[in-house]
């Protein structure tokens, strides 16, 4: 298996997007997912912390505080495991698109940020495919804050960054986490090749840009649909 | 005494000051490990030592789930590896490294020794979980229980223990339980061999009866005890001062 370092030689594509909350990934990764099944691709959808078999232990963990940096990375390294296995490379073998809301970048800055050593995270997550296209939704900190203060009042312990003890205030806690999450991604950008998307620009300028890259990696890998298109 | 790691460790205990020791106990399926744990607890308890003991899959945060990941057989096994992996640093952080700062001995029944071999038989990359597992604590005696496949085999036999994972029928390697039994216990002793140098285990002898072996690790860890009074009395200001001044000494 070739690992992160390598390209993968499935017949199927990967793309993933990556961005601080509120950067408008998720959005983004939604209109190209209905653009692609509209094109006539088999899409396989699949997003961070979402083990069936890993899932309960890291809630768990969060709901009693009990996770430490360490243990944080583990049990998400652990979920991306057995999601990469057991749903990821399998519709890359069958040929299809795979689109991930979050991706290894996502701990490479989240366990960095909260204290655990850069080269073990990488070292940890060696064994994950490559993507054929990552995106980076780069936004600025107060856009970011301001859409989800406006969809999601509260915030929870782990997400606020609250187990870093940057201040008692989740709200200022969240800023200074997400902050320092950001000076980690801008790191990645160049050692992971990140296509970098302005998540600030109107939505449908940002989309077009996105369809317009997938379209030419999937022509240049010799995909087709693998049904009709639906129009 | 500081804590070392087997690479870069745990972030928040790399400074940390141990008072106490932690004693690993390994060696295959079978071979009395268990049994030695509980004995050497109660000596060492007589002797006036705290002790805690801990073993695989007891941390509050990944037991049950990852018993129950094991049991459905679904689960893959680079997957199963960092599962155990965060079964250990919940068990470190939490456990074993406070225990070990407040001055307790520490018997681990199991440590990432096993897991190496086990899943090395399983073909994950040796190299890969190595650096996985950084940030173990290295022990500060690892104990070997050394024994032939053939007193093994007789022993599982007569402990009716020929399990599935005993004898690793996971891997197909024979159609029956005896014939799986001795190919995955003969690699898994290959393993440990190959592990005895590069991680330093102390071999004992695990053949005779239960209180020959016993004796046998007690004159391991007396060594050990002793040299950590002698650590402690040095690290004293007073002593260093009486070990410079008193030539008899």
């Amino acid at each position: 298996m070739p690992g992160l370092s390598e390209a993968h030689d499935y017949p199927g594509m990967l793309i993933v997007v990556e961005g601080i909350d509120g950067s408008g990934k998720s959005t983004q990764l939604d209109l190209l997912r209905s653009w692609l099944i509209q094109e006539g691709y088999d899409v396989f959808f699949t997003e961070w912390n979402s083990s069936r078999l890993v899932k309960k232990t890291t809630k768990a963990g969060k709901n009693r505080q009990i996770l430490t940096p360490t243990t944080f990375c583990l049990i998400h390294c652990t979920d991306f495991s057995d999601r990469l296995e057991r749903t990821i490379v399998p519709p890359l073998q069958a040929g299809m698109v795979v689109l991930a809301d979050r991706y290894v970048y996502t701990a490479f800055c989240r366990d960095v940020v909260r204290g655990v050593e850069r080269q073990w995270v990488r070292d940890l997550y060696s064994f994950a495919v490559r993507p054929d296209i990552a995106f980076f939704f780069s936004v600025p900190l107060e856009t970011a804050i301001e859409r989800i203060f406006r969809g999601r009042p509260t915030l929870k312990y782990y997400e606020a960054g609250m187990d870093l003890g940057l201040s008692s205030d989740p709200a200022e806690s969240f800023r200074q986490f997400q902050s320092a999450i950001i000076s980690e991604y801008g790191r990645l950008v160049d050692e992971y090749n990140l296509e970098v998307v302005q998540g600030d620009r109107p939505i449908e300028n940002q989309q077009r840009r996105i369809r317009e890259m997938a379209e030419e990696r999937i022509a240049s890998k010799g995909m087709r649909p693998l049904r009709k298109r639906r129009r | 005494m500081k804590a070392t790691f087997l690479g870069t460790g745990i972030p928040s205990a790399l400074e940390a000051d141990l008072q106490g020791r932690l004693i690993v106990l390994e060696g295959p399926d079978c071979v009395g490990r268990t049994t030695q744990i509980r004995r050497l607890k109660d000596w060492l308890e007589n002797l006036g030592y705290g002790v805690v003991s801990t073993s695989l899959c007891r941390s509050e945060l990944a037991e049950a789930g990852l018993s129950k990941a094991k049991r459905g057989n679904q689960i893959g096994r680079r997957t199963l590896a960092l599962f155990y992996a965060t079964d250990l640093a919940d068990r470190l952080e939490r456990q074993i490294l406070p225990a070990l700062e407040s001055g307790f001995i520490v018997l681990a029944d199991r440590y990432v020794y096993t897991i190496f071999a086990r899943f090395a038989v399983r073909g994950i990359d040796p190299g890969w979980l190595r650096k996985a597992y950084a940030f173990a604590l290295r022990p500060h005696l690892t104990l070997y229980l050394e024994t032939s496949l053939e007193v093994l085999a007789e022993r599982a036999l007569m402990a009716e223990r020929l399990g599935f994972w005993e004898c690793g029928m996971d891997l197909s390697l024979a159609p029956d339980l005896y014939g799986s039994f001795i190919i995955y216990q003969k690699r898994m002793l290959q393993q440990f061999a190959k592990m005895t140098r590069e991680f330093g285990f102390e071999r004992v002898n695990a053949q005779g009866s239960i209180l020959t072996v016993h004796n046998r690790l007690r004159r391991k860890i007396r060594g050990l005890l002793d040299l950590m009074q002698t650590q402690e009395r040095a690290g004293t200001p007073d002593a260093l001062e009486q070990a410079s001044g008193q030539a008899e000494v």
